[in-house]
Parts: structure tokens; sequence; C-alpha cells
């Protein structure tokens, strides 16, 4: 694998046009990727997914260079009907398009930031890697007090063009104060093999308040990892919601800094699994002042061999007094091949706070099938009716009405 | 009143903290094979022991210390302990209690352990553990009447070899972890029992242990093995001087239950914790491991830990048995500078099998507390139940109360419940007692004490009633 990462790289470097202190800095990410290689078992982090395994067994050797000095074809038919909506399209990791056309010019800024190496506040592996060869990266500023007008949605779509490659991306959000930003995150591949790996980075400042929707629920036999770091003044909201459905592979990872008071994060996820899928969230939740407020709310539902990691933490340290923090999960286990690995982890430093979790895993409540056959409907009815209940919960808890809709039309949920 | 606030006076320091004047033989210093050879040697011990413990050892070299725990500690030199002490007057072991040196019966009257048998009212068979050597058991008589073995395993090894050979190290075999390792290779003393088929024990066994020498190790090793149908209560409680090094304590304890059997293990570990700098105090770095081997078995556990420096242990439970079942009670307490991170793990194999775990964690002062547990429900056990419940009290905010369970379900059949809370005792609750006129101190003792409930109910009466005073005692300075 060196020698591969090695010429990609060069080829990389060659089609950017950096400053030779800037690829001494990538060259330093490659080194450190190098030096650790993919995440394994043996880090705690990744104990019920081991990245290294999951790669050599699903793509075997993956290639890190893309040609990207052709453009693709944008095809609109792929986007949300129903919904007016600004855009950012990514095409096998290259930014295509990015329309804000519904929103006032002068308030939304966007920065390219391809030539200057922004360091990311992770330093795992992958980081690394993201950072040696992200190709193009922006930084998007929402001026103080505006409120976007409609939602933005970031397409991302592969297509067969590409095979075994590992595409980075990267993006940057800054909120001003009183400004809002609804996010969705939509993936729609039809490549197969390929191993993404997207940072977010995101800023709020005071007062502001960001909501962040990922939908992977398009059938591919990628392999994905998403980083989201959100780093949140005082009073400042942001809410989180993760459908984790499509991908062969998906790991989903939300780190939380609530800096300032009364600042709050939310976080709610589905898993929705068959097949051989194996799909993680880890989420961590930094308290780091007094009167901050955290909830999180992962349910899954697992067929055949499918596998559902939920790996939270709450951490509280000893400034943080009067902090609320809950945390649940439940999963319902369909096969007897499916599995559901739970660490649900509480660190606290401080006494004056309120903090629980709560973690369940079993089987489809019997009784509550038998009543619902009683009542007429059959096994298959029943099933379904308790299934889609189980899950309506966690999609009842997204904020925005029109986001809802959406999200209960693709996952098929019916009132 | 006042005779209950004398009664906290004197209690307010370790009392446990004296040590006793006596002469020791002592393996000299170091880890080395002629050094395991010396404590095979001098406990008259087989061939077969010598290769069990040969084989831990260098199995031991291979090995490299964890260091995933929350607490961390500076360095052991390993060289620099001496792994075997006993009393001079040990080396012929008296044949009965009034040959038994003055001295030692004097050191366990002070710890409230009488060890002349027309003293006691109740029925509780003892074996001391002093350092590297048990120096008496009671109630031998009795317990051989109706066939229960109950002795050192210095004696079981040989005289019931048979017994020993198969069960030793089945639970917890010498390629285990780092400190079960050393314990394989060094262990020196400690109790064995075996309930014979059918029988249910008529007392409570008990084992105390006591560390009195410096610079020395404690490495004990307790068997005990429930024939089918039986029933056992094993007690263990454990102290030592105060001293300003820190010893370590690593013992192995295996239970192994067969059909239809049940074993109850209960712990109040009152090791010195260390004075209020964190200077001095016990490493408590212990491996017990139960296994549920037969069908409809019941093996549980209960624990109150509030001594040693650091505790760093999970009492677990192998549920192999189809309808076996695994229970773990816990009560830690951590105040000034200790530090905890213990749990449980319950393996699920067979069929059936239920578990339940309680755990109730309180730190104060400078502490810090974690509860690391693990379920694991296996594909095979269909129809299996877990249920958790961990809670913690903090006191202050210069403490830590973490929780790290680890929840693997691959049963669809299999249901896992999983609970956990972090509070503080409410500003209401305390005025409340007060108002009533209670002292501060009594009333967190009494709140607390309430919070402790679910565990305490489940030691034996004369344990509970010793647990109850000493989770006062624990948090004795932490309010105010």
């Amino acid at each position: 694998m060196k020698e591969q990462l090695q010429k990609d790289f060069d080829n990389t470097i060659r089609n950017l046009t950096l400053s030779q202190k800037d690829i001494e800095i990538k060259k330093f990410y490659l080194d450190n990727f190098i030096n650790k290689g993919f995440p394994n078992r043996k880090e705690e982090d990744w104990k019920f997914s081991d990245l290294k395994q999951i790669i050599k067994k699903n793509i075997g050797e993956l290639a890190f260079y893309s040609d990207y000095t052709s453009t693709n074809k944008v095809d609109t038919s792929a986007f949300v009907d129903g919904l007016e909506h600004n855009k950012i399209v990514f095409i096998n990791g290259r930014i295509e398009k990015i329309d804000f056309d519904y929103e006032k010019k002068d308030q939304i800024e966007i920065i390219d930031q391809s030539e200057t190496i922004n360091k990311f506040n992770n330093n795992s592996s992958l980081s690394d890697l993201n950072s040696a060869f992200t190709n193009k990266s922006f930084k998007i500023v929402v001026k103080k007090g505006y409120q976007l007008l409609k939602p933005l949605i970031i397409y991302h779509t592969t297509n067969s063009k590409i095979w075994s490659k590992n595409i980075n991306l990267r993006l940057n959000f800054e909120l001003y104060e009183n400004s809002s930003l609804r996010l969705i995150d939509l993936f729609r591949d039809t490549s197969e093999k390929n191993f993404i790996n997207i940072f977010y980075n995101f800023n709020l400042k005071e007062n502001s308040i960001l909501k962040n929707y990922k939908v992977d629920k398009f059938e591919n036999k990628n392999i994905k990892y998403s980083f989201n770091n959100i780093e949140q003044d005082k009073n400042s909201v942001s809410e989180t919601f993760i459908l984790s459905s499509g991908s062969n592979f998906c790991k989903n990872e939300i780190n939380c800094n609530l800096n300032g008071k009364y600042s709050s994060a939310f976080v709610n996820g589905i898993f929705s699994l068959n097949n051989n899928k194996h799909h993680e969230i880890r989420t961590i939740i930094n308290h780091l002042t007094e009167n901050t407020k955290s909830y999180q709310l992962i349910k899954s539902v697992l067929e055949e061999s499918s596998r559902a990691v939920y790996q939270g933490k709450i951490f509280v340290n000893s400034k943080a007094q009067k902090t609320d923090g809950y945390q649940l999960s439940k999963a319902i286990l369909l096969n007897k091949d499916s599995e559901f690995n739970a660490k649900p982890e509480l660190e606290i430093y401080a006494d004056d706070v309120k903090c629980s979790h709560g973690s369940a895993s079993g089987s489809l409540n019997e009784d509550s099938i038998f009543y619902l056959m009683s009542r007429g409907l059959n096994y298959q009815q029943s099933r379904e009716l308790l299934i889609n209940g189980f899950l309506l919960d966690v999609v009842e808890k997204i904020t925005d009405p029109e986001v809802k809709n959406l999200i209960k039309n693709m996952v098929g949920i019916k009132e | 009143m006042d005779n209950r606030q004398k009664e906290i006076d004197n209690l307010k320091d370790y009392k446990y903290g004296f040590t006793t004047d006596i002469e020791n033989t002592r393996a000299p210093k170091g880890l080395n094979e002629d050094v395991i050879r010396f404590i095979s040697n001098i406990k008259k011990e087989p061939e077969w022991m010598l290769d069990f413990r040969l084989k831990a050892f260098e199995r031991f070299k291979q090995l490299k210390e964890p260091d995933w725990q929350k607490p961390k500690y500076p360095k052991i030199n390993y060289q620099d302990l001496y792994y075997y002490s006993a009393p001079k007057s040990m080396k012929d072991k008296p044949k009965n209690l009034d040959d038994l040196d003055p001295k030692l019966i004097e050191t366990y009257k002070k710890l409230g352990i009488p060890l002349q048998e027309q003293k006691r009212l109740n029925g509780i068979a003892v074996d001391a553990v002093f350092d590297s050597v048990s120096v008496a058991t009671t109630f031998r008589e009795e317990l051989t009447k109706q066939g229960i073995i109950f002795c050192p395993i210095s004696e079981a090894i040989q005289n019931h070899p048979e017994l020993v050979k198969k069960y030793l190290g089945s639970v917890i075999p010498v390629t285990d972890h780092f400190f079960a390792t050393l314990n394989s290779a060094v262990f020196t003393d400690g109790s064995f029992a075996y309930i014979p088929e059918g029988v249910r024990c008529p007392m409570e066994l008990s084992t105390y242990f006591r560390i009195n020498a410096s610079n020395t190790g404690q490495f004990e090793r307790t068997l005990i093995v429930a024939d089918k149908g039986s029933y056992v209560s094993y007690l263990e409680g454990c102290t030592a001087p105060m001293r300003d090094e820190n010893q370590l304590h690593a013992a192995n304890v295996e239970l192994v239950a067969l059909d239809d059997a049940e074993i109850k293990y209960s712990t109040v570990q009152n090791w010195y914790p260390g004075d209020k700098d964190g200077k001095g105090g016990i490493y408590n770095f212990v491996t017990k491991r139960g296994l549920c081997k037969g069908k409809n078995s019941k093996i549980s556990w209960t624990q109150v830990e509030t001594g040693s420096a650091i505790t760093w242990k999970y009492p677990s439970c192998i549920l192999k048995g189809d309808n076996s079942v695994g229970e773990f009670y816990s009560i830690a307490i951590t105040n000034n500078h200790q530090k905890a991170d213990t749990g449980t793990k319950m393996i699920h194999l067979g069929k059936n099998t239920k578990s339940k775990i309680i755990s109730k964690g309180i730190s104060a002062g400078f502490s810090d507390m974690t509860y690391r547990g693990l379920v694991d429900i296996s594909s095979k056990a269909a129809n299996s139940n877990n249920y958790t419940q961990c809670d913690s009290l903090l006191m202050g905010n210069k403490c830590g109360a973490h929780t790290v369970p680890y929840i693997k379900n691959k049963n669809s059949e299999s249901n896992i419940a999983h609970e956990a809370t972090t509070s503080k005792i409410s500003e209401e609750q305390l005025h409340y007692c007060q108002q009533r006129g209670l002292s501060a101190e009594e009333a967190v003792g009494l709140i607390v004490n309430g919070f402790c409930k679910e565990v305490l109910q489940q030691l034996p009466m004369e344990f509970a009633v010793e647990a109850q005073k000493l989770v006062g005692i624990s948090l004795e300075g932490s309010v105010g």
C-alpha cells in the first residue's frame, strides 16, 4: 500500500498549485497515515468495526488518486422534487456545482480553501488521510443574522466510472450570530467498492441554529466514513439526524463541543439494515460549560446478517454544572444472525448534573403482534406496523416540517 | 447521640491500620524461577503443581502489563517485591489453635475475627490468611461430617490432588491476562472449598485476608467447587496495615457450579485506602470468575468495595449451562484520592440464561470511579435475558464518576436492558433530614444507605451490619 500511496500522492500534488510549504504539510499528513494505516479493532474506538479488515475484504487494493481535470455531467433528474433548495453537487468526489440561487447573494460567502491547509482537530489516521489527499475544500459562511430561506442539499453522487477508489471530501461551515442553516447530506451511489472519507467542520456562533440531516438510503456497495465536528457558542442549537441504511459499511461520527452556556445538541439516528451491512454511529458530546443540554436517541431495525453499533459518550467536565445529558438506544433484532453492539458511556466530573443513558435490544414483542393479529391484521402487516411505529418515534424528532416529510417519504414511513 | 458521635470518632481513622510485630520467613526478593521453586518447595507441593506454576511463569514473561484502565498508577517493579512471607512460627503448621502463636491470635482478635471456636456465637467457619499462609481454619470437624472440604488451598493440593487438579485453572487458565497469570505462577495460599453432591452447607464459609509484612505482594488463590445440587455461601474480608508505600494484592478466585448448584460469594473489601493525600494504600487487582458449568446453576457475586488505593476488578460469570443464572451486586465507594475501575462480565453461552447487574457507585473528595461492564449474549444463547442498572452518586466537583458498559447482543430471541444514571444528593432530601434533627453527616449517611439498600440486602446478616457501618465511615468528611 505504501508505494501506491506515494505514487498517488505525487500525482495529486502535481494537479494542485501549492507552495512548497503546503506540500511539506501535506507530506507530513501522508507520512502520518502511512505510519498508522487504516484503523483496526485494536483501537478502542474501532473495537466493533475493524475498518482495515472491512476494506481488505470488500475492496482489496485501494487507489488514492482521482483525475479531477474533466467535468462530469450533472444529472438534474436526480434532484429532489417538490422541495425548493440550494445545492452543492459532488460527483465522484469532484465539486460540480455550488448553487445558492434562493438566497441573498451578500449574505453567504463561499471561500475556496483548496490552497490553504487547515488543520482538523482530530488526530485519527483517517483525518490524516483526508488532509493529505483532499483536492478542493470550501468554507461556507452564513453572515450575521441571516437565516437561509431554503435548505441546502449536498448531493454525493458516485457512478460506475470509479472503482476501488478512495475519495476524500472536506467542507467548513461557519454560522455567525443569529444565523441558521438547514443542511441535508444526500447520498446517491451507483458505484461499487469505493471508500469515501468525509470531514465536516461546523462553527456555530452565538444564537445560531444548525439542522444537519444525513440520509444514506439508497442501496450501494460503498464504504463510508463521515466525521462531523460541531463547535457551539452560547445559546446555539445543533440538531443532527442520521438515517443509516444504504451503504455496505458506514460509520458516522459526531463530535460536539458545547463551549458556550445554554447551548444544546440533539443527535437522533435510525439504523435500518439488511443483508450483510455493518453500520456504526459514534457520538461524543462534550459538555464544557454550565447549563448545557444534550439529547440522543438511536433506534435500529436489523434484518438478515446485518450488524449495528452505537457508541455514545457524554463527557461532563468539572465546570459544567447543571448539565442535562440523555441518551437512549433501542434495537430490534429480526433475524438470528443480526447483531447489535452498544457502548453508551458516561464520563462525569461535575456533581450537579442530570445524566442518564439506557440501552435495550431484543426481538419484536410477541404480545404486541398477537394483539394486532387478534384485531384482524396478518403477521406481515402487524410486523410492519410495529416497526413503523418504532422508527416513527425518531423521525418525529426532526424539527423541520419540510425535511421531516421528505425523510418520511424516503423511509416509506406512514403515519 | 453522644455515644454515636464517639463511635464515629473512634472509627474515623482506619482502625485496622496496626502492624503485628512478628518474625517472618521470606522468599528471596524478586521474581524468577528460583523463587517459584522456593515457594513450591516450602509448601511441599507435588511435581504437577510446580509445573503448573512454571508454565504460568513462562507465559507471564511474554505478557505486557495492561494499561487501558482508567486509574493510572506508577509502574510496579516486580523484581522489588517479596513473593512469599510467613510468620516463622508457621513453619510447621500447629496442630490446633492452642499451639498457635499468641500474637497471631491477638491480631485476629483485634480485627474482630475470633479464632477460638468456643467463643463463637453463630456458626461461621473462618479460614484466616496472614500474608502468604493460612494460619487457622475453624469448624473443620463439623464440616467434614457432611463431607464438605474447607481448608487452605496448600493443604488441598496435598490431600485432595484429584479435585484441585481437575478444577484449578479451569476457569482462569494459566494463559489468562497479566495479573491472573502472575498469580498462577506465585500464588501462596488461599481457601479451597468443595461441597459434595446434594449438600446444603450448614454455615457460612469465610476467609479473612490480612497483609502484614511490608514490601510484599499478596497473591492468594481461592477455589470453590459446588457439586450437583449443592449450595454454599462464602464471605471474604480483608484489611492491611497503614503504610506509605503501595502494596500489590493480585488474587485469583475461581468458582465452579455444577448442575443445580448455587454459589453465593460476598466480599467486604476494606484494604488500607491510603491517607488523605493519597499516599500509600493497596493496589487491589483481583481476578474473580465463576463458571456456571451445569444446568440450572447459579452464581451470585456481592461486593462492598470501600478500601484500597486502586480497585481494579471485574467479578464475572460465564453462563455455560442451560438455564443458569448470574448475578452481580456491587457498592463501590471512593473517597479522598481513591480510584476504582470495577464492574462485571456476564457471558451468556447456554440457552435460557439470565443475568442481573446492580451497581452503585459513590465518589467523594478527589476520587475517581468507573463502572466498566460487559454483557455478551452469544448467538447460541437463545431466550436469554440481562438487566443492568448502574447508578452513580457524586459528592463535590473534584471527583469523577464514569460508566462504560459494553453491550453485545447476537441473538434475536434474547433481550438486554441497560440503565444508568448519575446524580447528586438533592438539597431537598438533605434539608428534610436536617429539619428533623439529623446532622449533615448523619443525613448523608442515611441517604447513602438508602441508595445502597438494594445491594446491602443481598449480604448475609452479620456482614450487612458491618457493611452498613463501613459505608458511613468511608464517606466521613466528604460533606460539610
